[in-house]
């Protein structure tokens, strides 16, 4: 049946879409003759350029299996990124209350976007549009620059190595595994599934669909934070640009679509994530390796990114027809 | 009382703004004041209007911000100071326009990416272009005559004094649009497939055409604001960032529906005109400039908020 | 071979603003019985589930569940007290496995944590009800089944829950001939088990084939009780029993009956097939047929919303190739759609802009929408009026208007391109009575001035009595044709037993 073959193809889009990427990625290096970017360690070192994208993606992957969207990432990410610096001062005791008070900040904007799409029935791209203005504009109001640094020890989060491997690699890993963990096998991230996928019947069975995507936009905005205090420990300290530069709001819609995980909610997860995580920075590799200059890079992304929405919204479509 | 009722909420609080202004900035209600005020407002009131053009169709359109930009851009590259190439150029960017508007609703018709998906790689293509073209950095220099929409005053008038010619590009924009929403058979189509688009289309209305001519319709509104921003703000890369944002908010600030269906081209200048009061209120009550961004996301917010709770109020 | 009464409504009564659904009904269901609820379109059958659900409470009237006293507020209690009901819009997650459907808000576990072991074993341990009937385990995606298959999903549910009694709703009605006998071969085991099965259809094989009993319902009341399964006459008698008087307009005289304007040929795409039609000016032509006959996709075709792929439609004798329905209403076709509030307004607009709407969509582009070619706001207004279109101002939204008011202005629409052929899904659904009279008067009108004019329907007292010839449907095709004076009983078995026949032919 034409539909069981979509649903498989559905399944390992991303997968094949990797494949080619790569396919592509070494094809150019060969042709171009500049095999130093086929080491194991430039592969590695690909990933761990996008760390940052993969992080605030596993967040955007929640809600968006729950039927809603994150656009207030991005200025959450600078938001994060300048407190963290901003409280630590270089000190190396106030890394951990720097942390949780981030976190906590973002537990607080989660929660806010949640209910603002939940109670006051804001359509969520308004909502978080909304909430990515105000953060926007406390942040720049607050700082125009560079704010604080963090301590030595916080850029082990970024530049340290296990094994020869570096942390954030590691910790975008395990974070992706607790989140499959997470969706997988607890209630609650079933529930994520459930109501993302049809609402009334999840409401139907009991299920207290306001409190799951509450929950879902609080994980979202975590990981988002999360995220920020990456970028403050790379780059030694949080600027209130840092965020909107590198497009993650848009870029971790599209990496999370690419993955295979539905805009419309309830279908997809989070390897998938990881693995549209991985096509774009091979992307990003291989406009380097072919010698794209880096404004044609960004026509491309825009291109690339509302060609992999509407390929897929052709795909979904079919089924659901 | 009934009276009261129908007078859409908008134009109350642009006239309580309006007295707030004046009584904190008497300069407000001289000619210099209130054309300054006004002149300021063209760009965001015409970029509105196009907005509105979308929103009424049932979609977004992101990419007005970035236009703004490349059309800045754009011909100070071009025009490098020569004021014979000014009418062509303007002609090349209007068609930029045309181009841009189509795209968009090709890709939202017939690939069915949601608008505000389309508009947004939009946004960074053409935000990609302005800076592929310019390398990074404001190049080149717009010549006076192509200035002269945006910066150039008529003075001496009686009564009014002064007269800036954008407030001329505004009215006359307006009331073209105005007259295209409201009093065409192409406007009634418009937000009768916003409202419904299964229906319309049953009804004979064609979809792709009418949605297509919002885009480009909202296209050219951003072209003729960066003409604008061009001539009184001067070259920069970042001229248009976030006004596709502003021009949203001031639409639903006018009522406008988000997701088609109603909304009127005189609340929506209404709308623009309440976003630039308040941000003027801000300047002059001394908070910074990015205390804006602050307000006009809770405006956003609830003005969204405030429609859909009466809209379950009276629906039951 | 029946037992003890499970449950039983007394006397139960529900009002909806301006409508009483139910009036007076009492309806029980013993262990190990099939009852059959059976009615026409809107007699009050699914409501007086939703009230045993719990959907909605009765204004008055109890339920008894084992002799026992109940009051559901909510679905969630009735299922926890084993009753179950599976509605013709399935409420599954399609995204989602087998067992995460079955388990759907309770799903074993500890501490927050999936038992999927559990979930599987438990929702194998159900499917082994089905005796190897049905063609999915535990993880299969609920999105890659066929209708039948999703259905038995929905019975797994209810048997997971260890519902005693199961409410059935037109469980057939998108199911083909092979998934019908699994079904009923599935009904029979519930039936075996010991629990009591309430039927709705109104499909007479099915009856046949299953009930036990069979309780008619018709306007929200109780029109007959049956202990066993009557003469299919009986029911179709107590179904539609009504005195049709002067409800209903004169038919075409002969003399009215003009040339044909519409023909189609070996018309067919993905729904219905070998579609072979006249349609002719002055004449009122019915089309009848159980809900997914193909009827309302035969419309679309002609409207060219979802076209014919292959076969030829004829329009005055030239060929029409209508692929969207801007180019059907050019060439002279309109359609009045089933779904009013879907399919036919811009609900936010207000009832002249909705009239207008369709001249202005074939207007100049640019042209004064208050003068279109084909009229100006004095003739809009004048056709609202002559249909009798009440509403306080045709300024208001048509939102705030009733349905047959609604329908007058959608019908104003299309008057003002004077089409030549004029379709009419479901024209009364959701209409009261008198309105209905004078929309059956309309379209009587809009024939005699020369409309060759089609209408679908499900009610079948409506599209015989208005028809002046009725046109079959079946497994999207036309199976028969009756002139006008059939009766109910023969449209009836031509709607539903004739694919029995094609079948065996």
């Amino acid at each position: 049946m034409n539909l069981i073959k979509n649903k498989n193809f559905l399944a390992l889009a991303p997968f094949f879409l990797l494949l080619a990427a790569f396919g592509t990625y070494v094809g150019i290096a060969l042709a171009t003759n500049q095999t130093q970017y086929l080491t194991f360690d430039n592969l590695i070192g690909l990933l761990g350029r996008s760390i940052a994208l993969g992080i605030t993606a596993i967040g955007q992957t929640f809600v968006i299996l729950i039927a809603s969207i994150d656009l207030s990432v991005a200025n959450l990410i600078s938001v994060a990124a300048v407190l963290a610096s901003y409280i630590m001062s270089g000190d190396t005791t106030m890394m951990v209350p720097a942390v949780i008070i981030v976190i906590l900040v973002g537990v607080f904007v989660g929660a806010v976007n949640g209910l603002v799409v939940t109670q006051l029935e804001v359509n969520p791209l308004i909502a978080t549009l909304g909430m990515a203005l105000l953060l926007q504009g406390v942040l720049s109001a607050l700082f125009t620059n560079f704010a604080g640094e963090v301590p030595k020890e916080f850029q082990v989060l970024a530049y340290g190595e296990i094994g020869g491997v570096s942390v954030s690699l590691l910790f975008l890993i395990a974070l992706t595994a607790l989140a499959w963990v997470f969706l997988k096998f607890t209630k609650v991230g079933s529930n994520i599934y459930s109501v993302g996928g049809n609402a009334d019947a999840a409401k139907l069975a009991g299920l207290r669909t306001t409190r799951t995507i509450v929950l879902a936009h609080i994980l979202c905005s975590v990981c988002a934070t999360i995220a920020g205090l990456y970028l403050a420990s790379r780059l030694g300290s949080g600027a209130p640009w840092i965020g909107r530069d590198g497009v993650y709001d848009l870029e971790s819609i599209a990496v999370v679509v690419i993955g295979g995980t539905a805009l419309s909610g309830g279908r997809g997860g989070v390897w998938g994530t990881l693995m549209g995580v991985m096509i774009f920075s091979l992307l990003d590799s291989i406009f380097n390796v072919a010698g794209v200059d880096a404004f044609a890079k960004q026509i491309l992304r825009g291109v690339i990114i509302v060609a992999a929405v509407a390929f897929y919204a052709a795909r979904s479509r079919r089924i659901e027809a | 009382m009934n009276l009261l009722k129908k007078i859409n909420p908008v134009f109350i609080v642009l006239a309580l703004l309006i007295i707030a202004i004046a009584v904190l900035s008497p300069h407000f209600l001289q000619p210099t004041g209130y054309m300054n005020f006004l002149k300021r407002a063209a760009p965001i009131v015409i970029l509105a209007i196009g907005q509105l053009y979308v929103i009424n169709s049932g979609g977004f359109d992101l990419s007005a911000g970035a236009l703004v930009t490349l059309t800045v851009i754009g011909s100070s590259i071009l025009l490098d100071g020569d004021p014979s190439a000014t009418w062509w150029v303007i002609g090349v960017m209007f068609a930029i326009g045309i181009v841009v508007g189509c795209a968009n609703a090709l890709v939202v018709s017939y690939l069915k990416v949601p608008s505000i998906i389309a508009t947004l790689g939009m946004m960074i293509t053409l935000s990609g272009i302005a800076l592929t073209w310019s390398g990074g950095a404001p190049r080149g220099y717009l010549p006076e005559n192509f200035r002269f929409f945006g910066r150039f005053l008529i003075k001496d008038l009686p009564l009014i004094k002064i007269l800036p010619v954008a407030l001329i590009v505004m009215v006359v924009i307006c009331a073209l649009l105005w007259w295209l929403m409201h009093r065409t058979n192409y406007g009634k189509q418009l937000v009768a497939m916003g409202d419904n688009p299964y229906s319309a289309r049953l009804a004979g209305v064609p979809l792709v055409r009418t949605r297509m001519i919002a885009f480009v319709v909202s296209a050219l509104t951003a072209v003729m604001a960066g003409i604008l921003l061009g001539g009184f703000a001067g070259v920069s890369t970042d001229v248009g960032v976030g006004l596709e944002l502003q021009a949203i908010t001031a639409a639903v600030i006018g009522g406008a529906q988000l997701l088609g269906g109603r909304g009127s081209v005189g609340a929506t200048v209404a709308g623009a005109l309440v976003l630039q009061a308040i941000f003027t209120l801000l300047n002059i009550l001394g908070f910074p400039k990015p205390i804006r961004d602050v307000v006009q996301g809770l405006i956003l917010i609830s003005a969204v908020a405030l429609a859909s709770y009466r809209r379950r109020k009276s629906g039951g | 071979m029946t037992g003890e009464v499970l449950f039983e409504m007394r006397r139960i009564t529900k009002e909806f603003p301006g409508i009483r659904a139910l009036d007076d009904v009492s309806f029980d269901c013993r262990a190990g019985e099939v009852h059959a609820l059976v009615g026409e379109n809107g007699a009050g059958k699914s409501t007086l589930m939703k009230v045993l659900s719990g959907v909605y409470r009765a204004d008055a009237g109890e339920i008894f569940l084992r002799g026992n006293r109940v009051e559901f507020r909510h679905p969630l209690e009735s299922l926890g007290q084993g009753v179950s009901v599976i509605y013709q819009e399935f409420s599954l997650l399609p995204d989602r496995s087998v067992a995460e459907n079955i388990f759907l808000g309770r799903e074993p576990g500890k501490r927050g944590f999936l038992d999927h072991k559990a979930m599987r074993l438990a929702t194998e341990s159900v499917l082994d009800m089905f005796g190897g009937r049905h063609t999915f385990d535990a993880d299969t995606i609920v999105g890659a089944l066929d209708v039948a298959q999703q259905q038995m999903v929905e019975i797994a549910k209810a048997l997971s829950l260890d519902a005693q009694v199961i409410v059935m709703d037109e469980p057939t009605a998108a199911l083909n001939d092979a998934e019908c006998e699994l079904l009923f071969a599935l009904v029979d085991d519930l039936r075996n088990q010991g629990r009591s099965i309430v039927y709705i259809t109104h499909r007479m094989r099915e009856i046949r084939r299953l009930a036990d009993r069979v309780t008619v319902i018709k306007d929200g009341k109780v029109a007959a009780c049956f202990d066993e399964v009557p003469e299919t006459d009986d029911i179709v008698h107590a179904m539609v029993g009504r005195a049709l008087g002067q409800f209903y307009p004169d038919p075409a005289k002969p003399e009215d009956v003009g040339p044909t304007v519409l023909s189609v040929t070996n018309g067919e795409n993905a729904v219905v097939s070998k579609v072979n039609l006249q349609l002719r000016a002055g004449e009122i032509a019915g089309f009848a047929g159980v809900q997914g006959a193909g009827r309302t996709a035969l419309a679309m075709a002609l409207f060219g919303a979802e076209p014919f792929v292959n076969g030829e439609v004829r329009l005055n004798d030239q060929v029409l190739t209508a692929t969207s329905p801007r180019l059907a209403a050019l060439a002279g076709i309109a359609m009045l759609p089933g779904d009013r509030k879907a399919e036919g307004l811009s609900l936010m607009q207000s009832v002249r802009d909705n009239a207008f709407l369709s001249a202005r969509a074939f207007s100049a582009l640019l042209g004064n929408p208050f003068r279109t070619e084909f009229g100006d706001v004095q003739d809009i207004d004048t056709a609202l009026e002559k249909l009798d279109t009440r509403a306080a101002s045709f300024d208001v939204d048509i939102q705030s208007l009733s349905g047959g008011n609604q329908q007058k202005a959608i019908v104003a629409r299309w008057l003002a391109l004077k089409p030549k052929v004029l379709i009419f899904v479901e024209p009364t659904r959701g209409i009261d009575v008198n309105t209905k009279s004078s929309i059956y008067a309309q379209m009587r009108r809009l024939a005699r001035e020369g409309a060759a004019v089609m209408m679908i329907s499900s009610d079948l007292p409506e599209v015989l009595g208005v028809s002046d010839r009725i046109l079959v449907m079946s497994d999207g095709q036309i199976v028969a044709e009756f002139p006008q004076g059939a009766s109910e009983a023969d449209v009836m078995f031509a709607a539903t037993e004739a694919h029995e026949a094609l079948g065996a032919a």
